[in-house]
């Protein structure tokens, strides 16, 4: 059925106006819940949406708006977010926001002084009540019948004096267990009006909650009457003697982390010697794998080599196999003890290196299979460019009587080593950023053993940071960020010399 | 050849066949030998390149299927291999078919209409394409346990939350797809706008299907990255049941727990079909760029 030509016109501005304000709508319920950033980026999307979507002028970002968007939320944003971080305390002891932490304490209990009562939990059709007997006198109740509900929700049931015993069966032991979290935020009122919790698996008694907010900000402890204030310095709410209470909330601590790494010794050396291996890691597995590959070129670029399209598919799988599937294969053939790699060279000489134990033996591993996994790029790039060279360079330097090792020298390499240049680089500075590789293969282990913060010997930069942040050293998301913001202006120098080698490259071409 | 090959040429072609022999045997001994540890009774046994008694013990356990071991002892498979697979495959073709959709759109701004910041953003792409996102890891972690608060689906440990943080590494796809729109010419798409064809239209019906090949290219690649892509997996994802494959192959390899011939066969199950989809689309991917580059 043909719409009539005034539905047709009206109904995009019509969706587009509805769009907008459910939109607007979302962006006030996350605004609502604490969350600003989110609903401020979310809010400039919107407006950007619905701009570009009915301006006549920007039709052509209309086309441009969800791929540059998606770049610049899920790329750009968390870039700057990076180093927003880094100036931040963000960890393990502060990971909550102010507000979070403040609510975490405020919904603390204490067990205050009165009469405890053991507890049992019996269903009741589908729902479920507790029975409690007063630990003392044996006096017994009854709550009223509740449905269990999740985590955080919060119950205030009555009980009223039973005697005898409920009806139906008890809840399991292992389901109480699970049930623990929303039980928990039960509160029965006792006929006599004294409120109880659930202190244990089957125990109810007198618990109240352990701070009180005052209106200046701080909290008076209601148990020992202390009195803590936050501390925007340091992140913590603190006591009247300077000692502070977990958890602690994210604040700024301005350049902290960026001193921390230049002047803390047991941060810097570690941190420099972990430099160095990165620089000496990137730099080798360049080398390695673009003399291999470039050698394999030149023999699979010679006309009389017969199979060369076998060979050719044969070392170009290496390239074509998942990097996460050969790393942990190769992960698998060195291991120390039942490794094939150590059996064949346990049978062979006699000899079984410990591959993943000993620092520069670690070090080797890597660099072979960095190699393996690396050449096959280099092989396919440099036939290609040895495609390039004129082949009367070539008959000239036959007249003259020249063999393949002149020229391999005087003519192929230094031909395809300019235009290679800017590959070389950013084979560099993808190697200087493998964290796969090195996550994958060693986890950075052998560790130094003179650090504070867990470092290892095959670390590389990036690889350090995951470790600070998201293993075993207690979550330093903060520190992590800030060593990570120096290595963007590590890479941005890189970039930076690539882009001008890549003009170089270009500007000769012509 | 009617050339006469003198004596040193033929030693140096015997010699050249037998480092290539001795270099592929070397290179594709660590891929033959996971084909071999895969079908080779127990974790730790050892044997030779070619296992004397075979047994597909490591295979029932990759498929998920309940494996008797020597004692008699039933062992149920507990790493769900097929579910990362599914897992896997899910959160890539999400990932693959935005990436298609927000750069093949993209790349037609590009390279057919006139706006302003075009040149700088075209650029800018490129400069962002240089920063790797394992140095945001922490930002993306930070940032995702948040948005999972307000919005539980794409918070951490859901697969929305990977396709979401994948959909910004698009800048290569818009150049490729760019360079190969340039391949084409625009008086077609002229054409159809006489005819009294949108721009939409002139995209959707004219355009697109002439770049069918380069869009096939693009979504295999994007899919394959997505598939091997390790950190932010990691990061995104927790519990055991919604790992992808690049996630939680690790976990047979762990001292404690050293499954090596489990490894092998996961391994090779989820390896292959994906080195053999790469090996194909890499002859598309080098015709499709050249194509472009000779005209951009």
């Amino acid at each position: 059925m043909p719409m009539s030509p005034v539905l047709k016109r009206l109904l995009p501005p019509l969706l587009m106006v509805l769009l907008g304000l459910a939109g607007l709508y979302v962006v006030t319920v996350i605004y609502a819940t604490g969350e600003t950033l989110l609903a401020g980026v979310m809010l400039v999307t919107l407006v950007c949406f619905v701009w570009i979507y009915t301006s006549k002028r920007t039709y052509a970002y209309r086309y441009l708006f969800p791929g540059i968007g998606a770049a610049l939320i899920f790329v750009v944003f968390p870039m700057l977010y990076t180093i927003r971080i880094g100036f931040t305390n963000y960890s393990s002891t502060n990971l909550l926001t102010f507000k979070r932490a403040t609510q975490y304490l405020l919904e603390e209990t204490y067990r205050a002084e009165g009469a405890t009562y053991t507890s049992e939990l019996h269903a009741d059709g589908n729902r479920w009540r507790f029975r409690l007997e007063d630990a003392d006198s044996g006096v017994t109740f009854a709550t009223e019948p509740f449905a269990l509900g999740a985590e955080g929700t919060h119950l205030t049931l009555k009980a009223q004096s039973a005697t005898g015993l409920l009806p139906s069966d008890e809840m399991p032991l292992k389901d109480l267990i699970d049930r623990q979290p929303f039980l928990k935020g039960i509160t029965v009122v006792m006929p006599d009006g004294g409120q109880v919790r659930m202190t244990g698996l089957r125990e109810f008694a007198p618990s109240r909650p352990q701070f009180t907010h005052n209106a200046d900000g701080s909290l008076t402890n209601n148990e020992t009457h202390d009195v803590l204030r936050p501390n925007f310095k340091t992140g913590f709410y603190e006591t009247a003697d300077g000692e502070s209470v977990t958890p602690g909330f994210q604040v700024d601590i301005g350049w902290k982390n960026y001193v921390d790494i230049f002047t803390d010794t047991s941060l810097r050396e570690p941190l420099w010697r972990i430099f160095t291996w990165t620089i000496v890691f990137s730099t080798l597995t360049v080398v390695f794998c673009t003399a291999l590959g470039m050698v394999l070129a030149v023999l699979l670029s010679w006309e009389n080599l017969r199979f060369r399209g076998v060979y050719r598919l044969l070392l170009f799988l290496p390239y074509a196999v998942p990097g996460f599937i050969s790393i942990l294969v190769f992960k698998g053939l060195f291991n120390n003890n039942f490794g094939e790699i150590n059996l064949v060279l346990n049978g062979l000489f006699g000899i079984k290196p410990t591959w993943f134990s000993d620092p520069f033996l670690a070090k080797t591993m890597i660099l072979i299979v960095n190699t393996w996994l690396g050449f096959p790029y280099m092989m396919v790039v440099c036939m290609g460019l040895i495609k390039a060279i004129p082949q009367d360079l070539y008959e000239a330097s036959a007249v003259a009587g020249a063999g393949p090792i002149t020229n391999f020298f005087r003519i192929t390499m230094p031909l395809i080593l300019k235009p290679l240049t800017p590959l070389l680089i950013s084979s560099f500075a993808f190697n200087f950023n493998n964290f796969v590789l090195i996550s994958l293969l060693t986890g950075g282990l052998p560790d130094f053993l003179n650090t504070s913060t867990p470092a290892g010997t095959t670390d590389i930069l990036v690889s350090y940071t995951y470790r600070m942040a998201f293993q075993d050293s207690g979550q330093k998301f903060g520190l992590g960020a800030a060593i990570s913001t120096v290595v963007f202006l590590m890479v941005a120098v890189i970039s930076m010399i690539q882009i001008r080698s890549t003009r170089i490259a270009e500007d000769t071409k012509r | 050849m009617a050339i006469v090959i003198d004596k040193s040429q033929r030693w140096r072609v015997v010699a050249a066949h037998l480092f290539l022999i001795c270099l592929c045997a070397l290179v594709i001994f660590p891929l033959l030998m996971v084909v071999s540890i895969s079908l080779r009774p127990g974790n730790f046994a050892t044997g030779s390149l070619i296992p004397t008694t075979i047994s597909l013990e490591h295979w029932r356990f990759a498929l998920g299927l309940p494996v008797t071991n020597a004692d008699g002892q039933v062992i149920i498979p507990d790493l769900p291999v097929l579910r990362w697979l599914w897992n896997s495959v899910k959160v890539a073709t999400l990932s693959a078919t935005t990436a298609v959709l927000l750069s093949t759109t993209a790349a037609y701004a590009f390279s057919r209409m006139k706006f302003g910041g075009k040149k700088a953003s075209l650029v800018g792409l490129m400069l962002m394409q240089m920063f790797p996102t394992i140095l945001a890891l922490i930002a993306i972690h930070a940032i995702f346990s948040r948005l999972g608060h307000t919005f539980p689906a794409f918070g951490i440990d859901s697969p929305w939350a990977l396709v979401l943080a994948y959909s910004g590494g698009i800048a290569l796809h818009i150049w490729t797809i760019k360079g190969f729109y340039e391949t084409i010419p625009a008086e077609i798409e002229e054409a159809a706008t006489v005819d009294g064809a949108t721009p939409w239209q002139a995209f959707w019906r004219v355009l697109l299907p002439m770049a069918l090949p380069i869009i096939m290219v693009i979504f295999l690649l994007a899919f394959i990255g997505a598939v091997n892509e390790y950190p932010v997996a990691s990061i995104l994802l927790r519990s055991q049941d919604q790992l992808t494959m690049a996630a939680g192959m690790k976990q047979f390899l762990y001292q404690q727990k050293y499954l090596w011939g489990d490894f092998a066969a996961a391994a090779i199950l989820s390896g292959l079909p994906i080195a053999v989809v790469f090996i194909l689309v890499q002859r598309w991917m080098i015709s499709g760029l050249t194509a472009g580059a000779n005209k951009g």
